[in-house]
Order: structure tokens, then C-alpha cells, then sequence
């Protein structure tokens, strides 16, 4: 799933400052998981924005509204009466519903409220720990299901660096080594010989190096 | 100007903290005539949008009141409350707003003397705090 977090309200308030009414939209997918932009998280956060600005005696009309996914248009559009009559609609879904959003209602103008972050899932309940990176081409397979693109901050593909100690890694104490977890859990399933082999520099045209992904799937397109 | 008389929530357990309310009723027991008590099944319901709505609307303060901790009617109601009153503190510091506003208290059925020393605590402590919204913010605020 998505994982984003809320931007500091001081810099929500600054976005907004100019309005006197907003949509205020969540979403009801990846972003109502991690607490950050359910329905609850925009009734919160309308809460926040209205005694913030009754304080500073500029009051504000927030309209809610909180589709299923913000991601999809087939989602948005029926929302659309709420925002129609409104100059801006504060999202807090993640970057991709943001810009749905502008593609699809260009006459609104769509600004986001928190900052996506990245692809994981929640380790503990309410904590969530980045596992993918989208990098475009999985190598999952030989690191023992354990992703050194993600984990690593070096994106190393051939073991650890010499900042590895005691199964933590020197950018931060509290960063378990990833190269140390595969190393362990390829020797658990009796497979460290994965790690014989040499890894060439990965082809990052995958990834973001090569301009905008697409991934389509032609028979089924109407 | 008259002294400022403040405007105090209290969402109270039925089984405990409301049940104490009507005991220092009972008891004839003196306090502030600022509390406005709402009772709830188990403070587990309190939901962080109830203590903020509170404070749109014009409350100056708000209190959780709810069993003795260990003794909720619901097992641990009472420790779901305790972490939405710490969220609220934080949602509260965000704009600009005192946390001591907001404020979790724990007690029993019999205490009502405790509710009453609860009731003047807050009361005290909003009246040194002072009205949320000041001059010129408060029109809007509905009575």
C-alpha cells in the first residue's frame, strides 16, 4: 500500500490562507489505512483548519467528502457537485490522487495536504515500514524475498558496505542492515549461494531514470 | 466585564464517573456551574472528533472522566480514551491551542467528592488559561 503523512498544518493554513471556502477531499483507499486521509482524517483535519482560522478570526466553509479511491475518476466524478462551485479542493490522498484530481477537474485547482511517502505496509499496527520502490524490475527472487533496493540506503546489489555493524547500518542505529537480513535468511533457507554470484549495475531505465512508466494491458483496453 | 466563566465538556463513563456525578449531587456537594456532562456508555467511546468539535463549537475546556484504570466495565475503554485525549493534546498544540485544555481523569463510582475536586480543578485551571477564542474571534461561536 501507499504510505503518506500528513503535512505540518502551519503549512496547510499557508495554502489555503486565501480561501474562504474549500473542499476538503480524503480517500477512502491506502491512505484510510495509514490514518492519514480517511474519512475520519478529513473530519479531523476540517476541525483543526476551522478553530486554527476562528483564531485568527478568518472563518471558513469546509465541504467533505471522501471517495472510495481518489485515484480512479469513476470515483471522482461523482463527487463533483461538492467541488464545482468551490476554487480549491485540499487533498489528502496521496500524489497520485492530487493529480487525478487536476487531470480530470482542470477548472478546480487541486492542492495536496500530505506528503506520500512510500510503498510498505504496517509492520506493528500504526507503524509502516517502506518495502518497495517500484524500481521496475524485481530481483526479490535471489535476495531471499527481502528487497536491498528499498532497505538499503545505497541500493547495494553484492552485500553489505563496510557501515554495517552489528546488523544496523550506519546512516541510523535504529535502520536494521537489510544485507545482514538477507544474508540471514538466504542461510536459513540454505541458499547463500545466491550471494556468489556478481551482481552488474542494475539498469535503472526501469525505474524513474528513463522518464514517465507506463504498463498497459492491451486486451483489455475498450 | 464580569469575570470570565468558563465553558467545560465532560464525557463521562455511566459507569463510573457519572455515577459519581450524581453521588456528589446526592451529596450536596458544591461545584462549578461551568461543567456540561455528557454521559457515555464507557469513555472507550470517546472519539477524538467529539473533544475537537468541542472546542469548535466554544468549549474552553474539556474533560475525559472514566473508571479507575484496570476497573473499566469494558476492560480497557479507558485506555483507548487515555491515547485520544494524548492525540487531541497534540491535534490542540497544532493550532495554537493550550493541551492542558484537554484533560483525562480516572475514578470511581463512589468518589464523588473526587468529581467535585475533578469539576473545580478544571475550572481553576481554564479560568488561568482564559477563553479560548478572544475578542473579535467570538461571534461566530455558538453559545
Amino acid at each position: 500500500m501507499i504510505v503518506a503523512d500528513r503535512k505540518p498544518l502551519e503549512e496547510i493554513l499557508e495554502s489555503i490562507k486565501d480561501f474562504d471556502k474549500i473542499v476538503l477531499m480524503g480517500c477512502g483507499g491506502c491512505v484510510t489505512i495509514c490514518f492519514s486521509g480517511g474519512a475520519k482524517s478529513v473530519e479531523l483535519l476540517a476541525s483543526q483548519i476551522k478553530i486554527a482560522r476562528k483564531k485568527q478570526g478568518k472563518e471558513i466553509e469546509i465541504i467533505e467528502c471522501t471517495p472510495e479511491r481518489q485515484c480512479e475518476f469513476e470515483y471522482i466524478d461523482p463527487c463533483k457537485e461538492k467541488f464545482e462551485s468551490v476554487p480549491v479542493v485540499l487533498s489528502i490522498a496521496c500524489g497520485v490522487g492530487v493529480q487525478t484530481m487536476n487531470e480530470r477537474h482542470p477548472d478546480t485547482i487541486t492542492i495536496p495536504g500530505l506528503n506520500t511517502k512510500f510503498m510498505g505496509y504496517p509492520v506493528e499496527h500504526a507503524l509502516w515500514e517502506e518495502r518497495c520502490a517500484g524500481c521496475g524490475n524485481c530481483l526479490l527472487e535471489w535476495t531471499g524475498g527481502v528487497c536491498p533496493i528499498a532497505r538499503c540506503a545505497k541500493k547495494l546489489l553484492n552485500g553489505p558496505c563496510g557501515g554495517s555493524s552489528d546488523g544496523k547500518c550506519e546512516v541510523d542505529k535504529e535502520i536494521d542492515c537489510v544485507w545482514q537480513i538477507i544474508y540471514d535468511r538466504l542461510k536459513k533457507l540454505n541458499k547463500l549461494e545466491n550471494l556468489t554470484a556478481v551482481r552488474k549495475p542494475k539498469d535503472w531505465r526501469t525505474s524513474t531514470s528513463a522518464g514517465q512508466r507506463k504498463v498497459e494491458f492491451k486486451e483489455a483496453m475498450l | 466585564m464580569s469575570e470570565f466563566e468558563p465553558k467545560i465538556v465532560a464525557f463521562c463513563c455511566n459507569f463510573c464517573a457519572f455515577a459519581a456525578a450524581d453521588l456528589a449531587g446526592a451529596m450536596r456537594l458544591q461545584y462549578s456551574p461551568s461543567v456540561r456532562i455528557i454521559r457515555l456508555p464507557c469513555t472507550g467511546k470517546v472519539d477524538a472528533l467529539y473533544l475537537m468539535k468541542s472546542f469548535e463549537d466554544g468549549a474552553d475546556g474539556v474533560f475525559v472522566a472514566g473508571c479507575l484504570e484496570g476497573q473499566c466495565h469494558y476492560l480497557e475503554g479507558n485506555l483507548r480514551a487515555k491515547k485520544k485525549v494524548a492525540y487531541v493534546k497534540r491535534l490542540l498544540a497544532e493550532v495554537g491551542i493550550e493541551p492542558e485544555r484537554v484533560e483525562m481523569f480516572n475514578l470511581s463510582s463512589a468518589m464523588g467528592g473526587r468529581f467535585a475536586e475533578i469539576v473545580e480543578e478544571m475550572t481553576e485551571r481554564i479560568k488561568k488559561l482564559g477563553p479560548v477564542y478572544k475578542d473579535g474571534q467570538k461571534e461566530s461561536v455558538s453559545s
